[in-house]
């Protein structure tokens, strides 16, 4: 097990150097100079553009540049914001959790409803149930998810008035964030109107960002499920007179899961995806919007780590769901 | 060769008909897959003659007549079908002229993909060692990036705009075709029909384009269709962010960009850009589904 860990982490090491590269190089690429371009639309003074020059160590040679800017990431120093003038790392503490919040519990919806859907599904192969479920699955796929919330915003809060239209909880419950989290945080100062605003809050950009990830959940589930139900260790377990719920629920469910928990997996990429659309929507303080808003404020020091954060939480994840997948399917760790 | 005797023949050939029509008879099963077949090739015609469709231009503005609502709704008119929007542009002529832009904004991603990925593909799996590594760690690196992020960027570096959305699509879906052709190519490649054309005396270029890759084809079309839908869905998507066409440009995501700060008030400048979306992909994608139990003899039910 240690020996396959190792073996993966090595395999990240390209990746990471890559992922470092094309941070380094997003700001180089910029068209014009990359001083001016990070400066924004006030310009600077030529004083002060020498004094930027010197302090970016873009009078360096490149490969001096990149081996300053490693040694920066690697202790941590991700620069400062532009706009804000705050650490980068810091902005990025205080939204993360926020992103995280919301897509835990995305995918929370997503497995909750698309795991048993797609088993349900594929016991009652070709039913009414099945037909249904795999066409409302795959609009779902095609879902364009900004649209989806913007039309969930004109009827749930603008027709039925039930959910709030922006932000993580209303204006007037302010406690200082101990997790960040703001369900846990408003459960540990037992604040329970504000834990039901945070509720409401949560509802919508939960569904518009869980929505593909539950669509391809489903049909995973359902096309893993159907190849195991005709295996041979299920037929033997019917055969042993086996009670159905039982040879559904253990026998075939356990192997089914495997390649489902891999699709979860690779469902981590299209949520940060996601996030950035649903963020932007319902105006929620996480990364993507951040995001989205440095871009257009050319804030591009945000911009070259958030890009170089974001990566780096996609590899981890990556990785954990390799480890995982190890420990639960065996076979994987021998080869 | 003998090439030019064989190639009349081949066009009255027996088995390239039957070819088609147990691809058909296949690929008609799927009734999803039909139904998303003619509405894709109504999009088509709709987009080719909506200057002929279309009630108005889609940039010209009635200045008695904004946000108008849809022709069955109260204070509605069929004047105006779908209704106007903000600045009193017909909505139907705006839908019917997007169509032109979310079809070309496939054809072309997928193409550009697709000759991307197919020759890095070829180069990977054909040549192996360092050509091969070096190749796939790009790759992989391109997918370790959320894609819309990574589109995000790109443009930003582009600058904003349709075609360098397109170009920035094109790069972050690309990576999907290198690896399936990769595969398919490292598959074909130990064949005995591989190997006789080797013997024969076929070039690399040979082998690898007019030997292994027509073998490779299948995969590859299906995977085209998906991308040509993920196009169309992350072009709506820049554009909504505001860095893909720009506006007045009347492409889907676009005007749903401008609609925004409407929905509360006019319900119908959001719905239907986006209903046009939802369906477009909706199609492709299920000539998607169709195209992979049609091509597919893994999957095939007999």
């Amino acid at each position: 097990m240690l020996r396959y860990l190792l073996n993966k982490i090595a395999l990240l090491i390209p990746t990471l150097v890559g992922i470092t590269i094309c941070a380094f190089a997003f700001v180089r690429l910029l068209p014009g100079d990359p001083i001016l371009a990070m400066a924004g639309e006030h310009g600077v003074a030529p004083a002060r553009y020498e004094e930027l020059k010197q302090q970016f160590g873009f009078d360096l040679p490149i490969w001096e540049q990149y081996a300053r800017y490693v040694g920066e990431v690697a202790t941590g120093d991700f620069g400062v914001s532009i706009s804000s003038k705050r650490p980068v790392i810091e902005e990025f503490k205080t939204l993360f959790p926020a992103t995280l919040e919301l897509s835990f519990f995305a995918m929370i919806f997503a497995m909750v409803l698309g795991i048993p859907a797609g088993i349900f599904a594929a016991v009652k192969r070709g039913s009414w149930f099945d037909q249904s479920l795999m066409g409302t699955a795959l609009v779902g796929y095609s879902m364009p998810i900004f649209w989806w919330g913007l039309l969930l915003i004109i009827f749930f809060s603008g027709y039925l008035g039930w959910t709030p239209v922006n932000g993580r909880i209303d204006l007037q419950y302010f406690f200082k964030p101990i997790t960040g989290f703001m369900t846990i945080d408003t459960l540990i100062y037992g604040k329970w109107a504000a834990f039901r605003s945070v509720l409401r809050h949560l509802v919508l950009p939960t569904i518009v960002l869980g929505t593909i990830p539950l669509a391809v959940i489903a049909r995973q589930t359902r096309s893993a499920m159907l190849e195991v139900l005709s295996e041979d260790y299920v037929r033997t377990a019917r055969a042993k007179g086996l009670s159905s719920a039982r040879v559904i629920g253990v026998h075939a469910l356990r192997n089914a899961l495997i390649p489902v928990v891999t699709t979860i997996g690779l469902q981590v990429s299209t949520l940060l995806a996601g996030a950035i659309l649903t963020e932007t929507i319902f105006s929620w303080p996480g990364i993507g919007r951040w995001m989205v808003e440095s871009i257009s404020k050319r804030d591009y020091v945000v911009v070259q780590s958030g890009l170089l954060l974001i990566a780096l939480i996609v590899m981890a994840v990556n990785l954990i769901v390799d480890v995982l997948y190890a420990v639960i399917n065996p076979r994987i760790r021998a080869a | 060769m003998s090439q030019t005797e064989i190639a009349p023949m081949a066009a009255g050939n027996p088995d390239r008909l039957t070819g088609f029509k147990t691809f058909w008879h296949y690929f008609s099963v799927n009734r999803g897959a039909v139904i998303g077949l003619f509405v894709f090739i109504l999009l088509v015609l709709a987009a080719l003659s909506a200057p002929l469709l279309a009630p108005y231009a889609p940039d010209v503005q009635d200045k008695t007549a904004f946000l108008r609502p849809p022709a069955w709704q109260d204070g509605g008119s069929t004047q105006y079908l779908l209704g106007t929007d903000p600045v009193g542009r017909d909505i139907l002529s705006r839908l019917l002229y997007g169509a032109r832009f979310s079809l070309l904004i496939g054809a072309v991603v997928v193409t550009l993909a697709l000759t991307g990925g197919i020759t890095l593909g070829l180069l990977a799996g054909y040549f192996r060692g360092w050509v091969d590594v070096a190749i796939m760690r790009v790759m992989d690196l391109i997918l370790a990036f959320p894609s819309l992020l990574l589109a995000l960027v790109l443009v930003t570096i582009l600058g904003p705009g349709l075609f360098n959305a397109m170009l920035a699509i094109a790069l972050v879906l690309q990576p999907h075709f290198a690896r399936l052709v990769r595969a398919a190519v490292m598959a074909e490649k130990g064949r005995e029909y591989v190997v006789a054309a080797k013997v024969a005396g076929a070039g690399h270029l040979r082998l690898m384009l007019a030997t292994i890759l027509p073998n490779c084809l299948a995969p590859l079309i299906v995977q085209g269709t998906l991308s040509f839908s993920n196009a169309i869905l992350e072009a709506a998507a820049l554009g909504f962010l505001g860095l893909g066409a720009q506006p007045p440009t009347p492409e889907w995501g676009t005007m749903l960009a401008t609609a925004r700060e409407f929905i509360l008030r006019a319900w119908w400048v959001v719905t239907f850009p986006g209903l046009a979306i939802l369906i477009t992909v909706l199609a492709i994608n299920l000539i998607g589904d169709g195209l992979r139990d049609a091509l597919d003899p893994k999957l095939r039910r007999s």
